[in-house]
């Protein structure tokens, strides 16, 4: 595998825009916020959610980290505002599903879901950067199980 | 200088990625094993293998005699005798037997003799900002459990050791000095007699973090003057899982025990214990056997070739790789970049690529065959001092060769070119 296959222009460019990067304040009355520490580099990320109904409206977040973990943060973010939780969860199914592919693809419906995230595909291949591509995906899931347990009485929190 | 060693080392002939040939840069981390060491351990197993000091039959007798000799190889690297080592599972541990000793007889432990050894409230600890993980936390540890104050001695904006805040930070009240020999991430040799010398000032006992230095530099105890040293047996070419203590025999026969089992008593009682006198106090259960042959087949290499040829070579490596980076334009050298021909600085370096993270780097470099250490190479405060979360940390050993330096810094400027950073 060349470097080029696993820094690829999609990752590249997400790494420099940052899309939804500013740790806004989300007035909306279901919300969750998480911070996540990749405990290898020190790497970290503070993202908050922000829910209505059965839809994700919002994402914001602050982090310091390799150009694979701030990429994969900023494709969350454009790829999963707006989307129904629905949507959220079998997206973060199908990049976890990537991420242990060691670098194969997977199955045309996931890939569709995944949109600009299979380009992380390369990823897979090595061990000590799955955790960096997930980073973003680990706090997401957890601001969202806050998030869901403040809008149904009675949902337990998980762990990320 | 040393020859080219690479012959003696079966791993470094292997290719890594996409069939390129490997260039080992991690030794600070790990280091590669010589095929003595290898052969030292697998014939230990083969041939001499039984319970030490536990038998009467010619296994036992075999077994023990290679382990003590052992102990004696591993001493003499040092300048040390051998009732002063004590073997442990690695450096940490040898740290914590310190740390978890000083624990001990603050709860009361060891009668009159461990007086020297009680804290509380009032007294102090000093460590220094530049410790690596391992010689900074049982001693914040420490400080927690027994009231004691922890300080230390700063570095300045370049990552060196603030020499002249040594008298202010050691007060009368210290009682116990801990602080590396030699950096892990700016490679800087310390200056141990300027502490050594306050430390006797006020009475405070003196323990060395040998890890970066013992594999690198010629290390006499007695000319250092330190009470307390701990190195590891990985780094210095030996397996994992062995590491030694070595300390002034008044001081370890005096230090309560913290781990407690067999073999390491002289009388038991279903009510109360007593001690061996050390290094066996300080050995319960069954020891790394195979291991402490092996860490004595590399203290044997070593002194073969002899440890000032080993820190000559590697200085030279040390001019290659930090004059390599500070010439070029965005990439920060962390620590001075020394004068190698003093050896005042290891054969390493720590850098950062400006605007780009030290994950990607490694990549780039891994891409390339070269291996390297990326992070904060267990020295958070330093880092975070110096303004960094993380660097990229190339580092030598009696193997490098001066190409394997070259390789590293022409791969930085791939890595600026790659990432569009460079002008």
């Amino acid at each position: 595998m060349s470097l080029e296959s696993m820094y690829q222009q999609v990752i590249m460019d997400h790494a420099r825009e940052g899309h939804g990067r500013g740790l806004v304040e989300i007035d909306l009355p279901h919300r969750g916020e998480s911070h996540q520490v990749n405990t290898t580099c020190g790497d970290e990320v503070t993202l908050r959610v922000g829910v209505e109904g059965d839809t994700l409206a919002r994402i914001a977040w602050e982090g310091q980290g390799c150009s694979i973990s701030q990429a994969s943060i900023s494709v969350l973010s454009e790829l999963l505002e707006g989307e129904s939780l629905a949507t959220a969860d079998q997206t973060f199914e199908a990049f976890r599903a990537l991420m242990q592919s060691k670098g194969e693809h997977l199955d045309e419906e996931r890939e569709d879901l995944l949109g600009d995230a299979t380009a992380f595909v390369g990823v897979g291949k090595y061990p000590a950067r799955i955790k960096c591509a997930l980073l973003g995906w680990m706090a997401l899931q957890d601001a969202l199980i806050q998030a869901r347990g403040a809008s149904s009485a009675g949902a337990e929190g998980g762990t990320a | 200088m040393l020859p080219d060693l690479r012959d003696d080392f079966p791993l470094l002939a292997r290719t890594v990625r996409n069939g390129r040939s490997l260039v080992y840069l991690d030794s600070g981390a790990t280091a590669q094993k010589p095929r003595a060491v290898l052969e030292a351990e697998d014939a230990f197993y083969r041939e001499h293998n039984g319970a030490v000091a536990r038998g009467a039959h010619i296994l036992a007798e075999e077994a023990t005699e290679a382990f003590e000799s052992a102990r004696a190889d591993v001493a003499e690297l040092i300048g040390a005798s051998s009732d002063e080592v004590v073997w442990t599972s690695g450096a940490t541990a040898a740290i914590n037997l310190v740390a978890n000793g000083m624990l001990q007889a603050s709860l009361g432990a060891g009668g009159a003799e461990a007086e020297r050894f009680r804290l509380g409230p009032g007294d102090r600890i000093v460590v220094t900002e530049l410790e690596h993980h391992a010689n900074l936390i049982p001693w914040q540890q420490l400080a927690a459990r027994t009231g004691a104050e922890l300080a230390w001695i700063p570095v300045d904006d370049a990552g060196g050791l603030r020499y002249d805040e040594v008298e202010a930070v050691i007060t009368p009240a210290t009682r116990v000095v801990a602080f590396s020999h030699a950096s892990n991430v700016t490679g800087a040799v310390t200056d141990v007699e300027a502490i050594v010398h306050r430390a006797r000032e006020v009475g405070a006992i003196t323990v060395l973090d040998g890890c970066q230095s013992v594999p690198h530099l010629p290390v006499n105890v007695a000319e250092l003057g330190v009470d307390l040293m701990a190195f590891s047996g990985h780094k210095m070419l030996g397996p994992t899982g062995i590491g030694a203590l070595w300390g002034r025999k008044e001081i370890l026969d005096a230090l309560p025990p913290s781990q407690f089992g067999g073999s390491a008593i002289r009388v038991v009682t279903m009510e109360s214990t007593t001690w061996l006198e050390a290094p066996q106090r300080f050995e319960p259960g069954t020891q790394p056997v195979a291991q402490a042959v092996g860490m004595a087949a590399a203290a044997r290499y070593l002194m073969d070739l002899g440890m000032e040829n080993v820190a000559r070579h590697e200085a030279r490596i040390a001019q290659i790789l930090r004059e390599g980076a500070v010439e070029m334009p965005g990439v920060r050298l962390l620590g001075a970049v020394g004068d190698p021909a003093a050896i005042d600085v290891l054969g390493l370096a720590a850098v950062v690529v400006d605007g780009v993270h030290a994950h990607d780097v490694g990549q780039v470099l891994d891409d390339r065959g070269i291996t390297v250490r990326v992070g904060h190479h267990c020295a958070q405060p330093l880092h975070r001092r110096l303004g960094v979360t993380g660097s990229t940390r190339a580092s030598a050993h009696v193997y490098t060769t001066e190409d394997d330096a070259h390789a590293f810094i022409e791969a930085l400027a791939a890595v600026r070119e790659f990432f569009g950073v460079a002008a």
